[in-house]
């Protein structure tokens, strides 16, 4: 029963990242209809908003070691802590929070400059040409993030306050052995409030529901005599946001490194498939119902009967569901199915 | 259009044979004229030109072709242990299992059309990666990758006489072996029948039924007529060229790896088609040359290669251009095939060839001092047939 | 260009049987290049330079570890030309090597990227050894890789000395006459460790493992469980993880019940430093089970992985083939080349890649040929000393060296940014020796 609960829990903190990062991806599928494989290189980037963070804010003092005489080696005393004491370290220990503000306006520019020095110019083009260069795109991103910071992943710690495990099961009721970590615990609930967020924008105001029009029919949303373009740029930049932020959420979980955005890319693509092309909601709930499947299909139990399972699973339900369901979960007719 | 005089093909045909089989001479001072690199632009080739007549007819793009590549190298692989070294059985037997694969993964995948499509060949693809790495070890050999073994039952060969000998054996076409010089020309001349076949395929009354349903497929299915069969058809020839693909790596090298099954090789048939110019003739052709010969050879420009090779320029000036060039080379190849990515798609919408159909237009036009119609691109890329 | 076609024997014979395939067949095309005295492919006898090929991880994954293989290889070259200070040359014993390149000609490299994938590193092998005409070739950074390069070796008749591969089946299952491997193994990984975990953590464990679905995997797990149930553990579980998983918490939360009170990470690279990390924030390291300390134990160790893991690392133990805070003569030299060259510590990958380039070198030397079997022959079964590991042979039977294996665990106070894995303790040698027949496998024949 424990080992059944917090296998739910490891589905939905799972679901929760793949829900994110496709949300973005259907967003810009839905609205601009342009295939983006450059999508995983902005999760990516929004990780590397909070690396480019922590190596900023430990900028150290270097103290050589004498006893290597070979090359230099130091051990380092971060400014911040040598002017500011016990505040210094507070601050580079809340580094991931603190980079989450920081990434929304640099996720939100380097959104409005892809799609305005790129994307712009491929939303007539065919999905294939899109592929093209919005693949392309994505490796020159990683290649510049792995010219400057490495290909070794890099270290990156949750704060102190919320680094252990909470007792879920004491508090519930269930045993002392239902632990689950706070961070994981967090990065759900941020899933669920970005993802509330997104909806609330679209469906609850004005704005929102023009851009939602244009994703319908954007010819007559154009002789309205509404600007549907500059709401496009600004969706491709909530898109850009929205991976960012589930980059920098991620970066305790998973130590970031420049290829993780690829890592990802095939998976969120299957996610938005599943849940229906230009489907908001089929994103997510498609998102948590991988996550968790992927999660039971890992347990020992389960992989004694079918081994091997785990790791195909999410590729099985993907053929299933679509087989099942021509348009995935929650698809529209006629959306990309040419 | 389409039906033009056989003379033209014949044409066509000739050029290629000859440009083909002379790339030892033109691709030496590229630094490319060595047996593997060669063997590889013609298997890629192959199976590029295969992946076109899915994609370039059909629109069809399937992300999982590279499963069949892999299907059909271990085939071969199976095929030099059990039956024997002889190259032919093998080619035989990957492109069956291949074509059995491809009605398989084609059956439930084209029940679905667009991006579902896509997806739906990626996820069997991906299953069939994951599954040959690990839990059908006992099949594929999983990391390691299948190889020739000494004990290796090979019964064909023993039927014939055949000793063990004290290495492993080679691959041979009845006696000639098939690594090396031997082995580039037999992959040229395979590459050779598969791009005729292609030619005739692309110019055949099927070849127009397939670009009819790529342009529209509700108006082809309200005239009474049912897509399926002929999707199928051509989507299991397109397998079964990635099979042969797949088998002549097996015979240019008798080892298959699960890596050839992933996601990034599928990917990378579609790039190199993509790149070339999808639904072109010979355009897939250069989209695999390019990026087989970025993988091999920009790749291994380190930084003493880059001085030497601007030694002539006084020192100051060497340092400074190699401390510019060397991030794009070696270890950044992939920089310089990303940034090769976009500048195409942006500048050359329609791929490479659009670039060369462009040039072509441009010495026209200046050889008659005319304006006139000229090169205006009519259409999209796809539809245009010429080599 | 007497390569260019060759026949084979049985090939002959069967063409025979093959009465009506009468394929043309010129005189000029001859048998295989060693039939004809001594000659062999890349002969650099009648040139004034000998070319080695690097083959390392330059994408991908892997690509620092790649990049500071390559580093090695260019200080080797430079030390076998007699260039900067010597670095081993000085400290290696017995060494026939002058500082002269070798048998007097200059050493020349060129490199090429694996990918980490079989059949880049096999198209990058190939395109050195057809176009660039290398001699040896060298590197990589994974166990299937190396075992697809060293079969290439075989057919194609250079010598391949291995990178960083500890599967037990390089010099095992899948050993090769032409492939040679310095790193150590996974067998040599229980063997070391198992003293120290008895030690550390007494003979009534229950341990768990998170095993990489893979060949490599495989074998670790088989050598540490085979060492821990010699020292009276119980191995609870043992749960295949797929390769880049990326998060392991569903492999992970089982574990916080099921009794175990160790966990053994069969992981490497990314998948190592995200499963650490990944254990660490589920608290097992904090974790008290049966009345004793959780403990993580992490087989195969390095630097770099230390570095990605960050802060997770402290007091993990685990195994590594060479550190560069050792103290000997061999070790210090090396360092200190390097860190003057670079301006930090070499990695064991630029360790092993290093020494490797040397031992072929000078075994040509000592040939007194670059004909490969002979220089083969002079690899096999030689003893030497001075190269970081304590006196070393590199065993005919199956081409692996035996030598010192480091216990290390992750240091709680660095004194330094590379200071990050505190040797524990130096295994000797023969606590690692195994029977080479427990592994099966046959080199092959010498010549191709």
């Amino acid at each position: 029963m424990d080992a059944f609960l917090l296998q739910i829990l490891n589905g939905l903190d799972k679901g929760g990242a793949y829900a994110l990062i496709a949300l973005g991806l259907t967003l810009v599928f839905g609205t601009l209809g342009v295939v983006n494989f450059a999508h995983g290189a902005l999760f990516m980037l929004g990780a590397f908003v909070a690396v480019a963070l922590q190596n900023l804010l430990t900028i150290s003092k270097q103290v050589r070691d004498e006893s290597v005489t070979f090359f230099e080696a130091y051990k380092e005393t971060p400014y911040l802590e040598i002017w500011l004491g016990d505040t210094g370290l507070a601050i580079i220990d809340y580094v991931v929070p603190i980079s989450i503000v920081l990434a929304i306006p640099v996720m939100l520019l380097i959104g409005f400059v892809m799609e305005r020095g790129l994307i712009q110019y491929f939303y007539k083009r065919t999905h294939a040409e899109q592929i093209l260069v919005t693949f392309g795109l994505a490796i020159v991103l990683q290649e510049i993030i792995k010219a400057w910071f490495g290909a070794n992943p890099i270290p990156m710690a949750a704060p102190d306050a919320v680094s252990g495990s909470a007792a879920i099961g004491s508090a519930l009721g269930l045993g002392d052995a239902v632990v689950y970590p706070w961070w994981r615990l967090l990065y759900l609930l941020f899933t669920l409030f970005i993802v509330g967020a997104v909806f609330a924008f679209l469906n609850l105001t004005t704005y929102g529901m023009v851009v939602r029009a244009g994703m319908a029919d954007r010819e007559t949303v154009g002789l309205l005599g509404i600007n549907i373009q500059k709401r496009f740029t600004l969706v491709f930049g909530i898109a850009a946001v929205v991976a960012g932020l589930a980059g920098v959420m991620y970066t305790p979980i998973l130590p970031p490194d420049y290829h993780m955005g690829m890592d990802f890319l095939v998976l969120s693509f299957v996610v938005v498939v599943v849940g229906g092309m230009g489907s908001l909601p089929g994103a997510v709930a498609a998102g948590f119902l991988l996550g968790i499947l992927q999660s039971f299909a890992s347990m020992s139990v389960v992989k004694d009967v079918l081994p091997g399972i785990d790791q195909i699973i999410i590729y099985l339900v993907a053929v299933v569901i679509l087989l099942v369901r021509p348009r995935g979960l929650m698809g529209r007719k006629g959306v990309m199915e040419a | 259009m389409l039906m033009e005089s056989p003379r033209k093909d014949y044409m066509i045909m000739a050029i290629f044979t000859a440009v083909v089989l002379t790339m030892p001479l033109w691709t030496a001072p590229f630094g490319a004229s060595y047996p593997d690199l060669l063997q590889k632009f013609a298997i890629y080739g192959i199976f590029a030109v295969g992946f076109n007549l899915l994609f370039g007819l059909t629109g069809y793009l399937s992300f999982g072709h590279a499963a069949f590549l892999g299907v059909g190298s271990y085939a071969a692989v199976w095929s030099f242990k059990l039956l024997s070294m002889n190259v032919l059985p093998a080619i035989v037997f990957a492109i069956l299992i291949a074509a059995l694969f491809a009605v398989l993964i084609g059956f439930v995948s084209l029940r679905r059309s667009g991006i579902y499509f896509s997806i739906l060949t990626l996820a069997l693809a991906q299953m069939s990666y994951n599954m040959a790495y690990s839990v059908l070890t006992p099949i594929t050999n999983g990391e390691t990758g299948l190889q020739l073994e000494h004990g290796d039952p090979r019964v064909l060969d023993f039927a014939f006489g055949a000793e063990e000998t004290a290495g492993l054996p080679s691959t041979n076409l009845f006696g000639l072996e098939m690594s090396g010089w031997p082995g580039f020309y037999f992959c040229a001349v395979v590459l050779i029948l598969a791009f005729f076949l292609s030619l005739r395929i692309f110019k055949s009354p099927f070849g127009l039924k397939l670009r009819a349903i790529k342009s529209n497929q509700n108006r082809m299915m309200y005239t009474g007529y049912n897509t399926r069969p002929h999707l199928l058809l051509v989507f299991v020839i397109s397998g079964m060229y990635a099979g042969l693909a797949g088998s002549l790596l097996a015979v240019t090298d008798p080892l298959a790896g699960a890596e050839r099954m992933q996601w990034t090789a599928s990917g990378e048939v579609v790039l190199m088609t993509i790149l070339g110019g999808a639904g072109t003739l010979v355009g897939p052709l250069l989209g695999a040359g390019l990026i087989k010969y970025f993988e091999n050879i920009f790749s291994a420009i380190n930084e003493g290669v880059l001085h030497s090779a601007f030694s002539f320029l006084p020192d100051f000036l060497n340092d400074f251009l190699t401390f510019i060039v060397a991030p794009f080379v070696g270890e950044g190849w992939h920089l310089t095939l990303g940034a090769l990515f976009m500048a195409v798609v942006i500048f050359l919408p329609g791929g490479i060839m659009e670039g060369i159909r462009r040039l072509t237009g441009l010495a026209k036009r200046t050889a008659s001092h005319r304006g006139g119609k000229g090169s205006a691109r009519t259409g999209g890329p796809a539809h245009s047939a010429e080599g | 260009m007497s390569d260019t076609f060759h026949f084979t024997r049985r090939g002959l014979l069967k063409t025979s049987a093959f009465a009506g395939a009468a394929l043309a067949t010129p005189h000029l095309f001859t048998r295989n290049a060693f039939a004809q005295g001594n000659a062999f492919r890349n002969d650099p006898s009648n040139k004034s330079t000998v070319t080695l090929g690097f083959n390392v991880p330059q994408t991908g994954a892997y690509a620092d570890e790649g990049a500071d293989e390559l580093r090695a290889y260019q200080l080797a070259v430079k030390h076998i030309n007699g260039e900067g200070d010597g670095g081993m040359l000085n400290t290696m014993k017995p060494l026939a090597l002058q500082g002269n390149g070798i048998l007097g000609k200059k050493v020349d490299y060129v490199t090429g990227d694996t990918q980490t994938k079989s059949d880049a590193a096999r198209a990058a092998a190939k395109r050195m050894i057809e176009k660039d005409g290398v001699i040896m070739f060298s590197g990589g950074s994974s166990s299937g890789v190396a075992i697809a390069q060293q079969s290439l070796a075989q057919e194609m008749g250079v010598v391949f000395m291995a990178g960083l591969t500890h599967s037990n089946d390089t010099t095992g299952k899948d050993k090769r006459r032409y492939g040679f491997r310095h790193f150590f193994n996974a067998y040599m990984s229980g063997a070391a460790l198992g003293p120290v975990l008895k030690e550390r953590m007494g003979t009534d464990r229950r341990a768990y493992h998170l095993t990489a679905d893979y060949t490599w995997g495989w074998t670790q797990e088989e050598s540490i469980k085979n060492t821990t149930e010699a020292l009276g553990w119980e191995t609870v579980n043992a749960v295949r993880t797929p390769l880049g998983a990326g998060d392991f918490s569903q492999y992970i939360t089982p574990v916080l019940n099921s009794g175990a009170d160790v966990l053994i990470l069969n992981h490497y690279g990314k998948d190592m430093v995200n499963s650490l990390t990944q254990a660490v924030q589920f608290g097992l390291r904090d974790k008290q089970v049966n009345g004793k300390d959780f403990q993580i134990v992490v087989p195969l160790y390095s630097r770099l992985m230390a570095q990605g893991a960050g802060e997770n690392v402290q007091g993990i133990v685990g195994s590594t083939n060479w550190h560069w805070s050792l103290e000997d003569e061999g070790s210090k030299a090396f360092t200190k080349s390097f860190g003057q060259e670079y301006g930090f510590p070499p990695s064991q990958a630029a360790h092993t890649c290093y020494v490797q380039t040397l031992l072929y070198a000078d075994a040509v030397e000592r040939a007194g040929t670059f004909y490969p079997p002979e220089v083969i022959k002079a690899l096999e079964d030689f003893e030497f000393d001075g190269t970081g590991n304590g006196p070393t042979l590199y065993r005919g039977a199956d081409h692996q060296c035996f030598k010192e294996v480091l216990v290390v665990e992750g240091n709680d106070n660095p004194s330094s940014q590379f200071d990050l894995l505190k040797v524990v303790k130096q295994v000797p040698r023969e606590q690692v020796m195994y029977d080479p027949s427990i592994f099966g496998g046959e080199l092959g024949p010498y010549e191709v």
